[in-house]
């Protein structure tokens, strides 16, 4: 990996767009995908016939019982004759598309790209919990019936141990995220709880509450990304794409320190070499940290080096994280406020910086101007990190 | 700034080539590929030596959801840049030189596999790649798709089932001599005429059996190529594209995905004649009739003629312009995602000379071409060069 100083091509994104996030919509996925799709052209003020190639991100096949699902799902991205792409890193995707967008158009091999995320995990009968039955090794792990939230569990409580961090301040992040939600036009739950109300809700795993969880939800994003040329031709507000990371750890998450995620700390070194950014914490305006469960948001503002470790709940509680806060982490309200269709709810993040930098975030607009965001998303066994840092031009 | 011949391959590397692997998982096939790769390409360490790392699979054939979970252990690239593409090989080569041209990359590594013997379901699992309210509950071998198409195909062009049974011979004599083909054999055309049909007018002879395979690439920009490499070849021009995934809206017949793909390719490698301007052709036969279809696809045949061009031994492994010298898949077996790196990988040997068996003389450019298989119209395209521009 190198400077950005060698690259070749500046890259923008110019259009978003953003499904309603739902538990079973009717729509079928490439619906899903085409209305968010769609909503990114207009908003850029382009036409299906102006992209050049489309990427697509979407988890597991399972979720929606469709083999090859990029395949299926090329029609409704908008993708039908052209270079279609899927790639994939499990949770990470979300935002991992975008990247794969920005290589797409920084080669040089293309102009216009879409990047298109959908996911629907609500058809998953009887929950969609049982996919990950499968993503076991199949010798070693899959005879014991594990489940995700067993191992989110044990990381959680191992975070809270080493950190010496109290169940309360974990909640702080699941009541700022919810009601950040409630602002937001496409959330599934946005909510005004209370840390009380975290406290006394079902216990599922210890330490793991209904109300640390995000929900299942069905939903698309997409943006539209673009050479320098063109958006300097099609707007005066491009948001840029200045830094790419991701890394992926060892499958064997046993052996691994799951008090602190490595991976992402070495995706967000790579994304921030890039951008040229020597201190994030300064540096980073307004930030969209995955937080499938409340204690991620915390572990991964610490991976990401926007807090030192272990004091990630120190933040939360003084509510720097607070849209009005000095550090505004997920103003959108998050996963555990918008929803968590796994690939479009990465995607949504990317869609909220791009907002937030153009001062278009309505209501969630945060309070301090904003120049550089940051979106990171987290997947696969618990072991890749993916981050871009974007830009107001 | 010049698109031409910046990315070469420097290393290959495989394992397997054969139609059950007992004695290995698809986690170590995946290894000893890489070794061999990283060996090949000058002795490289991949924890220090590699910037990003390509895998290219699907997870139903693994049987394992999120299955790219499992490779960055075997490929040296554990907290390094490692992602998937669901897709075929040639769109990871694809992915990977796109990252090499940004100008942030120097070396990225592509790695495909197919433990196929692990499957039992194979055409159930397929059946899943339809659509999901129209099609995929139709009561039918996902063949059926192939017999409609190679019917229309064959009603149109004037192709009759003496020239799939000639692609069929062509191939498995190739394959005889290839020391990594599987299911190459001496047969006369009228004894694969007499093969027992699967579905009409496609026999056990017209379709393409599996292999478990795991092919590693690495690829560099030119720099580093130069001085890692006695023999690089280069990437020229790489292309892909999917039609629809609509079968009942597709141009039956005309393989409108490999002829993007190709355009795409051809322009990017600035070729404007492909018949004159390429030596030899792997083209994805995991049907007999798709290679006359691909073939025109990718103009190297002119529309409705390749059967012609076939009949006149054009096509031959000393003709003018040698398709599937090795064997094809269906000489050699195909590899399900591993596909078009098995292709890449006969191109690229033949390109280095080191085609043992097979060897075409004086082959300066390959097109290599794959499909997606049954149910898609997706296919990618590379254009591969000994020679530097």
């Amino acid at each position: 990996m190198k400077m950005n100083i060698n690259l070749k091509n500046r890259v923008a994104i110019v259009g978003a767009g953003l499904t309603l996030f739902r538990r079973r919509l009717k729509e079928t996925p490439k619906e899903l995908a085409w209305a968010a799709a769609k909503m990114a052209l207009e908003s850029a003020g382009l036409e299906l016939s102006d992209v050049d190639a489309v990427v697509i991100g979407t988890a597991p096949d399972a979720f929606d019982g469709i083999h090859m699902k990029g395949e299926y799902l090329a029609d409704g991205s908008g993708g039908t004759g052209k270079p279609v792409m899927r790639v994939y890193v499990g949770g990470g995707t979300g935002v991992f598309t975008p990247i794969a967008g920005w290589w797409h158009v920084a080669s040089g091999l293309f102009d216009v790209v879409l990047a298109v995320a959908e996911e629907k995990m609500s058809p998953a009968m009887p929950h969609p919990q049982s996919v990950f039955a499968h993503i076991w090794d199949p010798i070693i792990e899959r005879p014991i019936g594990p489940n995700l939230i067993w191992i989110f569990a044990l990381e959680m409580h191992r975070y809270m141990y080493k950190y010496n961090i109290k169940k309360e301040d974990i909640a702080r992040v699941s009541v700022k995220n919810k009601r950040n939600a409630l602002d937001h036009p496409a959330a599934q739950l946005g909510a005004k709880i209370t840390v009380e109300d975290v406290l006394n809700s079902e216990m599922l795993v210890y330490p793991v509450q209904r109300l640390d969880i995000s929900p299942v939800s069905d939903g698309a994003a997409a943006v539209v990304m673009v050479s320098e040329h063109i958006a300097r031709r099609i707007t005066d507000s491009p948001v840029w794409v200045e830094g790419v990371g991701w890394s992926l750890d060892t499958v064997h998450w046993t052996g691994r320190d799951l008090a602190y995620p490595k991976y992402v700390e070495c995706a967000a070194r790579m994304a921030y070499k890039m951008a040229g950014i020597t201190n994030p914490a300064r540096e980073i305006d307004v930030a969209e940290v995955y937080d499938p469960f409340d204690y991620k948001e915390l572990h991964h503002m610490e991976g990401l080096m926007l807090a030192r470790k272990g004091e990630a709940p120190i933040l939360t509680r003084e509510g720097i994280t607070e849209r009005d806060g000095d550090l505004p982490i997920n103003p959108s309200g998050g996963l555990l406020g918008v929803g968590n269709p796994i690939a479009a709810a990465g995607m949504m993040k990317v869609t909220e910086i791009y907002w937030q930098l153009r001062g278009e975030a309505g209501k969630r607009q945060v309070k301090k101007p904003v120049y550089t965001g940051l979106a990171q998303a987290w997947g696969d066994l618990m072991q890749v990190g993916t981050v871009i840092v974007l830009r107001a031009g | 700034m010049s698109l031409l011949s910046d990315v070469a391959i420097i290393g290959v590397g495989w394992y397997g080539f054969s139609p059950v692997t007992l004695e290995a998982s698809f986690r170590e096939m995946a290894f000893e590929a890489a070794v061999s790769a990283y060996e090949d390409a000058g002795d490289l360490d991949p924890r220090k030596d590699i910037d990003a790392f390509v895998t290219c699979e699907e997870d139903y054939w693994a049987g394992i959801s999120i299955t790219d979970e499992f490779m960055p252990d075997q490929l040296g690239g554990v907290l390094k840049p490692v992602y998937t593409v669901a897709g075929d090989g040639l769109q990871g080569i694809a992915s990977a030189y796109m990252k090499i041209k940004t100008g942030l990359f120097d070396t990225v590594v592509v790695e495909a596999h197919s433990k196929a013997s692990d499957i039992l379901t194979f055409h159930e699992i397929m059946n899943f790649g339809f659509d999901p309210l129209y099609t995929s509950h139709i009561d039918a071998h996902p063949y059926y798709l192939a017999g409609l198409e190679a019917n229309y195909y064959m009603l149109t062009s004037g192709v009759g089932r003496e020239h799939l049974a000639m692609i069929v011979e062509k191939n498995k004599r190739n394959a005889i001599t290839n020391p990594l083909a599987s299911y190459g054999s001496k047969l006369s055309v009228d004894e694969i005429l007499e093969a027992k049909y699967v579905v009409y007018p496609l026999s056990v002879m017209d379709i393409a059996p599996l292999i478990d395979v795991a092919i590693v690439f690495v690829l560099a920009t030119k720099d580093k190529a130069k001085k890692l490499s006695d023999n690089p070849i280069w990437i020229e021009g790489v292309g892909w594209a999917t039609e629809t995934n609509y079968i009942e809206t597709r141009n039956f017949g005309e393989a409108l995905y490999a002829r993007i793909a190709a355009d795409m390719a051809y322009r990017l490698a600035g070729i404007e004649d492909p018949k004159k301007q390429i030596d030899l052709a792997e083209i994805d036969d995991k049907f007999s009739y798709k290679e006359l279809m691909h073939v025109e696809a990718l103009k190297l045949s002119n529309r409705y003629s390749s059967h012609l061009d076939l009949e006149r031994g054009e096509f031959n492994r000393n003709g003018p312009l040698p398709v599937n010298p090795g064997g094809g898949f269906i000489g050699i077996g195909h590899g399900l995602e591993a596909g078009g790196l098995i292709k890449l990988l006969e191109a690229t040997l033949q390109l280095r000379g080191e085609a043992v068996g097979r060897q075409v003389k004086g082959v300066k450019r390959c097109v290599v071409q794959s499909w997606r298989d049954i149910p898609t119209a997706t296919g990618a395209v590379v254009v591969l060069s000994n020679e530097e521009v």
